[in-house]
Parts: C-alpha cells; sequence; structure tokens
C-alpha cells in the first residue's frame, strides 16, 4: 500500500511538468496578448512594458524563466493586475472557491442522501417519484438557468436575499444562499439518484434477507446492514465530486459576483493574463490529481477485491 | 453511519446558523456604494489606464487641476492657479500649501519627481505617451534617448512648478487633470518600492484615502481629513464592486444595493430608459466603420462614399441602439469653440447611383464583404442593421465576422485582415485632435491605413497654432478630408453616458462631457 502510494505520487510530478509545459506555449498561441487595447500603445512605451516583463527575450528563455519561478512557489506577476502577484491573486481566491464548493457539496450530499433513501424505501410511490423528477431536473437545467431564475424571484421580486456578492457585502452570510443551491443542483441529484439505486440494490441481496430472517426490526435492518453497504459508491464519487465542483464553480462564481479562482480564470484567459492562466490551471491540475489520487486510496481501503500489490 | 449522518446534520445546522445570522448593521453616516464595472487594474497612477481606475483614482489622488464637475474643464486642485505664457508655451502653476494623508508636505519638486517616475521607461507607463504629447522632452526621456534632465518641468521655488510645452497647445492644461500628470508619494515609493500601493502602505492626496481593498470583491475609501477641501466633502465611506456583467449590477441597482451604475444592459433599454434615475449625457465618444484603404473595391472612394450615404443613422439610434445615441455623419463631437464638418448624408438614390459609377450597378458583382466586430449584442445587432440596410438600399450582401475582443484587437489593429471593422474612439481631452491624429501616416492607431498627406499636414499645422478660431478651422478643415473628400470611416454615432443614479437622493453629480465625477462635490440631497 505505502509503496502505490510513493509510486503513485511520483507520478504526478511529470503529470504536472507536461501539464504546465503544454498549457505555456498553447496560451501563446492565441491571437493577441495582455497590452493590447482600443488605443493602441506607442512602440516605445510597448517596449518599455515587454522588457520590465522580460517578454522581450525569447520564447524558450521566458519558458525556463518561468518553470525557475515555479519551482520556487513564484507564480510571477499579473501582468493586468500590476499591484498583485499570482499568488496574491490565487491566495485570495482559493479559499473562497474552497467555501463554497464545501458547502455545496455538503449541502448536496445531505439532501442527496435522505431524498434517495427515502425513495428507495417508498420505492414507486407518490413520494418516489417526486424525488426522482426533481433529481432529473437538478441534472438537466444548467446552472446559468437556475442561478439567474432564482436571483429573480428570490432577489428582485421577494426581495428576501442579495442579487449578488459575497461575504464581506452588506448582506454578508445570507449572499451564500443562492450560489449553494445552484451550485449544488447536480450534485444533489446524482447523489439522490444513486443513494436510492444502490439503496434498492442492497435490500435485494442475501445479506440483508439473511438479516431479516434472523427477525430483526425493519429500522434495524435498514441502519445497520443496508445503509453502510449502499454509501460505498457514494463514499468514493466525493473525490471526483470534489474536484468538479471546485473547478465547476466558473459559471456560479460569475453570475453571482464571487471572488473566487473560477472568475478569476476566465477574466485572465479573455485579458491573455498569461501568468495568470498558468496558475490557475497549475492549481486546476493539482486539485484533479489530488482528488484522483484519494479516490484510488479509498477504492483499496474500502473495497476488499481491489489490492495494490 | 450513525455518527457520519449526526455529523453532515451538523454541517447543515452550522451552515442554517451561518446564513441566517444575516448581515452586518447599517454603517454610520452616509455611505455610497457604486458598481465601477472591472476590478482596478492597479492603484498606482502611474500605472493605470482605464475607467474604473480613474474613479478609484479621483477619489485617492489629486493632481495639479482637477475636472469641473459640469465641464470636465481644469479646476483649480494641488495648483490653486495657474499662468500660460504669452506665446502660449509655457505654464506656470502657483502649488498650495497642503499635504500627503500622512502629513508630509507637497512641493513643487513632488510634482517634478512624480512626472519624471511616470516617464522614466523603467516604470513601463502605458500612457505616458499622454505626457509626450505636451511635455517638451518627455517623448524623448521615456523611449530611453534622453536623461530625464531633456524633460522640461522645474521647480522654481516650493511651490512653483513651470512646465515647457511642446508648442502653443490650448488644450495642455486641461489635460493635466489626466492621471498621467498624478502627483505622487514620492517618500512612500522610495521607501517602500512596488509595495507602495499596498492598503498598509499607500497615502493619497485626494479628498477620500483606502480604508480596504478585497481584490475581485470591493473597494472601500473613507474621507482624508488632512484634505485641502476636506470640508467640502460629504460621504463618510465609498464602496466600489467590480461586477462587469451590466445586467448583474442592473440588478443590483433595482434591489437597492447600489447607488450608482455605470452603463446599463443593452437588452433592457426600452424599460431603463423609461426610469426616472437613468442619466444619459453626450460622451466625446464616436461609433464608427474602418474601410481598410488598401483592399479593392473599397481603394475606391465611390464606393465608400455610396456604403456610407446609404446608412440611415437616425434610423440606427431611433430602432436599434435607442439609448439616446446621438446619429452623426461626423468623426469628432461637438466641443466648445469647434464646428464638426459634415459628412454626407442618407441618399439611397445617391448613394445607388454612385456604386453603380464604381462598376456595381444594382449591387451585381460587389463581392460579399464581412464586417468585423468584436463579440458584443450590442456590435452583433449594429452590424445585422447594416448588413440589411445595404441589402435593401444598394442590393449588396455582407456577411458578419464576429471575434473575441483580444483576437479582434489582432486581427484589425496589428494585421489589418479585414475589409470592414467596427471601432469606437473615446477622447481622452476637449479638443478635436483627440479624434484626428490617429489617422496620420504611420500612427499606430491607423488601423484602416488611411494615407493623405494634405491631411497629415494639415493636422500637424493645428499642433503648432495658437488657440483661436483659426486652429480650429484647420482642423475642421483636416475632418472635412476624412469624412467627405475621402470618406475613409462612415462614423455613426456619438456615445453616451449612460449611468443609473437617483438624481433627487444624490446632488453633486452631473452627467458631463468626460464622465469624469469628482467625489468631494457627491453627497446626500438635504
Amino acid at each position: 500500500m505505502s509503496r502505490f502510494i510513493v509510486r503513485r505520487f511520483l507520478s504526478v510530478i511529470p503529470t504536472l511538468f507536461i501539464i504546465v509545459t503544454l498549457s505555456f506555449f498553447l496560451i501563446r498561441l492565441a491571437p493577441g496578448g495582455p497590452f493590447s487595447g482600443e488605443k493602441k500603445l506607442p512602440p516605445e512605451i510597448m517596449a518599455n512594458i515587454m522588457r520590465k516583463y522580460h517578454m522581450d527575450e525569447p520564447l524558450v528563455n521566458q519558458y525556463f524563466r518561468y518553470i525557475g519561478d515555479v519551482l520556487h512557489f513564484d507564480l510571477g506577476p499579473s501582468y493586468r493586475y500590476k499591484d498583485q502577484t499570482v499568488n496574491d491573486l490565487i491566495g485570495n481566491a482559493f479559499p473562497v472557491s474552497i467555501l463554497l464548493g464545501t458547502l455545496a457539496l455538503g449541502t448536496a450530499l445531505v439532501l442527496g442522501t435522505i431524498v434517495g433513501i427515502t425513495s428507495a424505501l417508498k420505492q414507486n410511490k407518490w413520494q418516489d417519484y417526486a424525488a426522482m423528477s426533481v433529481a432529473v431536473l437538478g441534472i438537466s437545467v444548467p446552472a446559468f438557468v437556475v442561478g439567474p431564475i432564482l436571483m429573480l424571484i428570490f432577489a428582485l421580486k421577494l426581495k428576501w436575499l442579495p442579487t449578488s456578492g459575497w461575504l464581506s457585502s452588506r448582506a454578508g452570510a445570507l449572499t451564500l444562499i443562492m450560489p449553494i443551491i445552484t451550485l449544488m443542483m447536480p450534485y444533489f441529484a446524482y447523489i439522490a439518484r444513486m443513494s436510492r439505486g444502490s439503496l434498492i440494490e442492497v435490500m435485494r441481496s442475501d445479506y440483508v434477507r439473511t438479516a431479516r430472517a434472523k427477525g430483526l426490526k425493519e429500522g434495524v435492518v435498514i441502519r445497520k446492514h443496508v445503509l453502510k453497504g449502499a454509501m460505498l459508491p457514494i463514499v468514493t464519487y466525493l473525490g471526483p465530486a470534489f474536484s468538479g465542483i471546485i473547478t465547476g464553480s466558473v459559471v456560479v462564481e460569475q453570475i453571482f459576483v464571487i471572488p473566487g479562482i473560477g472568475r478569476i480564470f476566465v477574466q485572465s484567459a479573455l485579458n491573455r493574463d498569461y501568468t495568470v492562466i498558468m496558475g490557475d490551471v497549475i492549481v486546476y491540475s493539482i486539485i484533479l490529481i489530488a482528488a484522483n489520487f484519494v479516490v484510488d486510496i479509498l477504492y483499496g481501503l474500502l473495497d476488499p477485491r481491489i489490492s495494490y500489490k | 453511519m450513525k455518527r457520519v449522518l449526526s455529523g453532515l446534520l451538523l454541517i447543515v445546522m452550522a451552515a442554517t446558523l451561518i446564513v441566517s445570522c444575516g448581515g452586518k448593521g447599517p454603517a454610520k453616516g452616509v455611505e455610497f456604494i457604486m458598481n465601477n464595472g472591472a476590478e482596478p487594474q492597479t492603484l498606482d497612477p502611474s500605472k493605470i489606464q482605464g475607467v474604473p481606475e480613474h474613479k478609484i483614482y479621483m477619489a485617492l489622488f489629486e493632481g495639479l487641476v482637477g475636472y469641473d464637475p459640469k465641464t470636465s474643464l481644469a479646476t483649480p486642485g494641488v495648483a490653486e492657479s495657474w499662468t500660460v505664457s504669452p506665446d502660449g508655451t509655457q505654464v506656470t502653476f502657483k502649488l498650495r500649501k497642503t499635504t500627503w494623508s500622512d502629513g508630509v508636505k507637497i512641493t513643487a519638486q513632488t510634482v517634478v519627481d512624480s512626472w519624471l517616475r511616470t516617464l522614466d521607461p523603467a516604470t513601463a507607463s502605458e500612457y505616458a505617451y499622454m505626457a509626450g504629447m505636451v511635455v517638451k522632452g518627455a517623448n524623448e526621456y521615456n523611449a530611453g534617448e534622453a536623461g530625464k534632465e531633456a524633460v522640461q518641468i522645474r521647480a522654481l521655488d516650493d511651490y512653483t512648478f513651470q512646465v515647457d510645452l511642446l508648442g502653443p497647445m490650448p488644450y495642455a492644461v486641461d489635460m493635466m487633470a489626466h492621471y498621467t500628470f498624478a502627483i505622487l508619494p514620492m517618500h512612500v515609493i522610495n521607501a517602500k518600492g512596488d509595495d507602495w500601493i499596498k492598503v498598509e502602505n499607500i497615502v493619497g492626496n485626494g479628498p477620500f484615502k483606502l480604508a480596504e481593498w478585497k481584490p475581485q470583491e470591493s473597494l472601500t475609501v473613507v474621507p482624508n481629513e488632512k484634505y485641502w477641501d476636506a470640508k467640502t466633502v460629504r460621504l463618510s465611506k465609498i464602496t466600489f464592486l467590480p461586477i462587469d456583467d451590466n445586467l448583474t449590477a442592473y440588478n443590483k441597482f433595482k434591489a437597492g444595493e447600489v447607488d450608482w451604475a455605470h452603463g446599463i444592459p443593452l437588452s433592457l433599454v426600452d424599460e431603463i430608459k423609461l426610469r426616472p434615475d437613468y442619466q444619459v449625457a453626450p460622451q466625446v465618444a464616436t461609433y464608427y466603420y474602418l474601410f481598410n484603404m488598401t483592399r479593392k473595391p473599397f481603394t475606391d472612394i465611390r464606393v465608400r462614399k455610396a456604403l456610407t450615404m446609404a446608412l440611415d443613422m437616425q434610423e440606427l439610434v431611433d430602432k436599434v441602439t435607442k439609448g439616446g445615441q446621438l446619429a452623426t455623419s461626423s468623426m469628432v463631437p461637438a466641443m466648445e469653440g469647434y464646428t464638426p464638418a459634415k459628412g454626407p448624408a442618407f441618399n439611397v438614390e445617391e448613394a445607388r447611383k454612385l456604386l453603380a459609377e464604381a462598376g456595381f450597378p444594382d449591387g451585381k458583382g460587389f463581392p460579399k464583404t464581412p464586417i468585423l466586430y468584436n463579440t458584443s449584442d450590442g456590435h452583433k445587432i449594429i452590424a445585422e442593421w447594416v448588413q440589411e440596410s445595404w441589402k435593401k438600399n444598394l442590393n449588396i450582401e455582407v456577411s458578419l465576422v464576429n471575434q473575441e475582443w483580444k483576437t479582434f484587437l489582432d486581427t484589425r489593429s496589428n494585421a489589418h485582415d479585414f475589409d470592414i471593422a467596427r471601432a469606437g474612439w473615446v477622447g481622452d481631452y476637449l479638443d478635436p485632435n483627440t479624434f484626428l491624429d490617429m489617422f496620420i501616416i504611420g500612427s499606430g492607431n491607423n488601423d484602416g491605413l488611411y494615407a493623405n498627406p494634405e491631411y497629415d499636414a494639415l493636422v500637424k499645422k493645428a499642433g503648432t497654432m495658437k488657440a483661436g478660431p483659426e486652429r480650429m478651422a484647420t482642423l475642421q478643415a483636416a475632418e472635412a478630408l476624412l469624412i467627405t473628400k475621402d470618406q475613409a470611416v462612415i462614423p455613426f454615432y456619438h456615445y453616451v453616458e449612460q449611468d443609473l443614479i437617483d438624481t433627487t437622493k444624490w446632488d453633486g453629480w452631473f452627467a458631463n462631457p468626460l464622465g469624469v465625477h469628482d467625489w468631494k462635490y457627491i453627497g446626500p440631497k438635504n
């Protein structure tokens, strides 16, 4: 097991290296640059700027300079936000996305399991149909539809919630509600469907039949035997769900003006803020790789059929 | 499992608790919240270049002169008065005795050092060229061709500052309200380097000082008690929000979450223009299409004229843009002392005749031309209107090509790879020159590659003339060449500033030509 972990960890380094190298050169292929605008800068001024950011050097030199900086955990200056480094920008935005993602995933997990269990226990009754209809809606209606609809109803018509913003605004934590609902919808729906399916499967298995045959009360059978077995697939789903919810909050952050990493990512791509795009790519890669890594280990711990020898 | 479930329940309860606690209580005094449209790129006046940054600059800093809240012309700032030499090429400013927010004195030498820092090639200021347009020796220093002693500015004594101009430029003092000519806290910059702009280090000399900056979230300023005119300041706090989506900003305005939103969502213009808090004012800015003057058939003046005359700009502003824009045939908006030249009027018959003369009778044989514009709903509906008008009036087909902003700029301005392209220009100062000098041969902004030595000679001549009707007549002659004889561009309309602010609740806010609003005058109506 520990050998597997070490080997797996070492394989992360070349993966990251390849991602960074490819991204570095791909980004430079996009037309335009960080300093182009409606009013073109005189050549002398452009030369001053290029010199300041070492962009007058050959691209390969810039690449090695960048790799050298990254190895020292320095992601460079932002070309657009001149008072901030990429480390500053990501350092400010990352906790915001993590908080939003964790709250959304936590809510999705709790609500999804409750709905899933109810559906499974009331299989083919109206509760089941109602719950599964909501789940289908949750999966099929995208965030850019859910968000504005919520905003229209709860902020503009009923005026219960602020339209957008984050914790430091006047409305404080009330700003969290709509983004959390919007972001969690597909995950909630997926967890509900998955837990229903897996619960039904487990309820039909031999060991549950045995438990019932022993004369255990239905409540005890569900709590002690069914739930434990049925939750395995959900636990393993949480890894990819977590990385998905963090990297997928781009749309929600745009709609509700949340100062997270997804909003920065979109803006940096439009602004050709090369270093910020790179920094975001690195952070996203690490999250994805780490989540997969954790899931691989979890599989080994939870499923005795998988061994890491 | 029980434990897991109860743990999760706890998380949900905690989250509900956080949520139900709600926001902070109302702040004391008069708080003002504005949507600034974008996260400021920087607060360093030597490096800023956009409208959102300018709005924050207006709170934190003050130059030798400021902007009049109604006319946008120069008003006394750190300089309490100024005199221009008889030949118009030298300005002497008399400074008032004032200090930075940390109490350190501002002297004429501070002004000299500040301007030199902005012009220093190592600062890499994007707007340094603006100083180069008026200050003698500024370009040479900024381009690295001369040392800083080449810049003709000097401190005659502690409170007298003098600058030599490149010529008798009547707009120079008005231009000096711009942040390129900012006065900087050199004592802090020298001590802290690039970190001088951090919240804990920054000092300013404007009516407000920085209190808090949460990047991508909000920026807050509070009154600067050391400001020389602190008694005029009435707001106790201003919060700038960086919302880039006009629809989101409009929703926040409607919900009472912001007091001033700059810009409106175009899709809702019909609803918004009926609102009493919708403010619209002519802006010194022009929306126009560029011809690529090197590509056939646009090398033919008759084709350019025909296409121009087949567009009814009044219809465009009445039925398409609808926000109060001013239909025009001129490149330069009307300004004090300047009557813009007039381009050809809408005339379908004449347009058809010209097109036929150019070899395309009833539009036959006219190549299917792409119109290039940057991706935006507003530009799209205008391009569609142009497409429809040309089809209807001239029987020619054009296609629409949209590109994302930076790609568009690269195609239009660097590669010049277009036939007809959308463009917009906002004046940097109140003088026709800001709209005309970009079309001279070799100018970095001459994207259509217009080349007429006669035009260049007129613009350059005006640059050496003293203020007055003669100079304006020269500029008007140049404009006439551009939009009548040569028709290098098709002017559509002059932009309007579109703002949402309830002026029955707030006063001191006036719609003005440059859209620059001095914060010290804004306050609640009694």
